[in-house]
């Protein structure tokens, strides 16, 4: 099976090379990053591994998007609240100056200790952190600073005043102002990417991901919930949802692992940083050329590729061929 | 002719026949008790004429309710779904893909197609609750995001009716991924010039809710429908808080300011006549 699913990456990555290209000369860096990830992720993941990621993914030390902008940039100054309604602390926005130049941050923050968890409740966003966000985006185009987001969040938060306040309607909004941007967006999912809360703030012109960070449609416990009707069998449910960042890369979901220290990030912040730093900047530097109009609609024709059914008698994988338009 | 309360009749009337699963006839209304033949259900375009509880339609059968006779034809009606992941829970999602084809007789959650409402051409849009609770995978996706490239390419906007329980956990990721995929198609119809009519029906949560379903230039729900990101039973779990009796209900909905309007079904195709008519007159 392991031997398969390395064809199947190979057979990408070989697609990836025939594709006809804007700008070749990025293209070497890009193909040598893939080709040194297919070494790092020969193998397909066991189910134990990607429990593990499921552990690794959430662990208390692992560094969240502050740590990441503390180490990242200089001169952060933090933006507080949605000019309508509150200051929700599961989201985390502001500006600062990264490799030389001022970008946007935004990102969930969960928290370290019981009361910053509180407060921030465990990165969980009301629409108001949503909103908050947007403002953020709406800055970010209109002084043309690149937006850079960090996800973490289990999701967004499930409550009654989430609810009144219109959660669905907001992550719906984020990712509709995201859609008309024309500066630079580069998402990188650094822990749990759960659900329309991790999207809200993910749709980008590159999508990066942690090699032990969970990307999924439904937390494992609740998949468990529903598919399996007891939450204690997450770990068949996380075998089956397959939310790691190599089954991620394989479906064209994003566009590159970033390599974690050897255990883990939670081992290591400033090397765990200095790699997700190469990352944004290596991602950064393809975009910055690109005129606005088709950033924006490089990043649209990216999302419309995204897909796997049939017609007819033809399988139409749209993640490998319309999506990945190299820049 | 004097006007019978039949509810009386149906208070004393005997409990419905329940199949070999126990469980009630279908055309029992869930919210009074009445209980009605098919016919006398559809020709009330399955609203309960005692209490105007609003019954589940299927997709056609919304479609036949709103579009002009013989003015829909229906496109990407092949697009099936792959099993990406090889998913198995309890039962492999290959099986309940085909279990769901050949109970309701549609290839996914959607039909799209070119119709036309009270004599304005539109694309429809429309979610079927019975194919997998409605839940939007990478077909559901594409259909969605084809109508609107049909809409902008002829001019017309788009009506979309949901009926969703989310994102299809069987197509992982990839489903998450048809909620920006769906709010790019969005964002590029609403460039083109054209226009987005939601109605959302009972219900229409978490995914669908959280992408296109919101978006609409205008957005309007059908009397009780639930929509809500989370539906009050997890709520209800993971907060421990006690929830209002309307709890997401399309009536708080429309109190909290995040839908036009409320529109029962038998007025629902006159105002999409006039809406679109509205919308016609700009262009």
């Amino acid at each position: 099976m392991a031997a398969e699913d390395e064809l199947r990456l190979r057979e990408r990555l070989s697609h990836l090379r025939s594709l006809p290209l804007l700008r070749g000369a990025r293209l070497s860096g890009e193909l040598a990053r893939l080709q040194r990830q297919l070494d790092r992720i020969a193998a397909a993941p066991t189910d134990e591994e990607i429990a593990r990621f499921v552990e690794l993914a959430r662990h208390e030390q692992r560094p969240y998007a502050l740590d990441y902008f503390d180490r990242l940039c200089e001169d952060f100054v933090e933006l507080h609240g949605d000019r309508a309604r509150a200051d929700d602390q599961a989201v985390v926005a502001g500006l600062a100056r990264f490799d030389g130049r001022t970008v946007v941050v935004v990102g969930q923050q969960k928290g370290r200790d019981i009361s910053e968890r509180t407060r921030r409740n465990f990165g969980m966003a009301y629409p108001e952190g949503y909103r908050k966000a947007m403002r953020a985006m709406t800055l970010a185009q209109r002084h043309g600073f690149p937006l850079l987001s960090f996800v973490d969040t289990p999701g967004a938060y499930p409550g009654v005043a989430a609810e009144q306040h219109g959660q669905g309607g907001a992550i719906a909004a984020s990712q509709a102002l995201l859609a008309q941007l024309t500066v630079p967006v580069i998402s990188c999912i650094i822990g749990e990417g759960g659900s329309g809360g991790a999207i809200a703030i993910a749709l980008a012109d590159r999508v990066l991901m942690q090699e032990n960070a969970l990307y999924s449609v439904i937390s494992p416990e609740g998949c468990a919930a529903i598919l399996w009707r007891d939450a204690g069998e997450w770990r068949k449910a996380a075998a089956a949802l397959r939310p790691d960042a190599r089954h991620c890369l394989e479906l064209g979901v994003i566009d590159t692992i970033v390599p974690e220290p050897t255990v883990g990030a939670h081992t290591d912040h400033d090397e765990a940083a200095r790699l997700l730093g190469d990352a944004l900047r290596d991602a950064l530097g393809e975009l910055e050329g690109v005129h606005g109009e088709e950033l924006r609609r490089r990043r649209r024709q990216r999302f419309r590729g995204i897909g796997v059914f049939t017609e007819a008698l033809a399988t139409a994988v749209a993640g490998d061929s319309a999506g990945h338009e190299p820049l | 002719m004097a006007h019978i309360d039949v509810s009386i009749e149906h208070r004393h009337a005997p409990e419905p026949e329940r199949d070999s699963a126990g469980r009630k006839h279908p055309n029992t209304c869930p919210s009074c008790g009445s209980h009605y033949r098919d016919d006398e259900l559809a020709a009330n375009l399955r609203v309960c004429p005692q209490c105007g509880h609003h019954f589940p339609l299927r997709a056609r059968e919304r479609i036949e309710q709103l579009a002009d006779d013989g003015s829909f034809a229906e496109e990407a009606a092949d697009l099936r779904s792959q099993d990406p992941l090889g998913f198995f829970d309890l039962r492999p999602y290959a099986e309940r893909l085909a279990e769901a084809e050949l109970s309701t007789g549609l290839g996914d959650a959607m039909v799209i197609g070119r119709g036309a409402v009270g004599g304005h051409a539109c694309e429809l849009a429309v979610m079927d609750f019975a194919f997998m609770g409605g839940s939007m995978g990478s077909v559901v996706g594409e259909k969605f995001v084809r109508a609107c490239e049909s809409a902008a390419e002829h001019g017309v906007p788009v009506v979309t009716v949901t009926a969703s329980g989310g994102a299809r956990m069987q197509e992982g990721i990839l489903s998450l991924m048809q909620l920006p995929k769906t709010v790019c198609a969005v964002a590029d119809l609403h460039d083109a010039g054209g226009a987005l009519v939601c109605v959302m029906a009972h219900p229409t949560t978490a995914g669908v809710l959280a992408s296109f379903a919101t978006l609409g230039d205008v957005t309007v729900a059908e009397p009780g429908a639930l929509l809500a990101f989370t539906g009050p039973r997890v709520v209800q779990q993971t907060t421990r808080e006690k929830l209002p009796d309307d709890f997401g209900l399309a009536e708080s909905n429309y109190r909290f300011g995040h839908l036009d309007a409320i529109v029962p079904r038998p007025e629902l195709r006159a105002y999409l006549t006039r809406l679109l008519g509205l919308f016609a007159n700009g262009r």
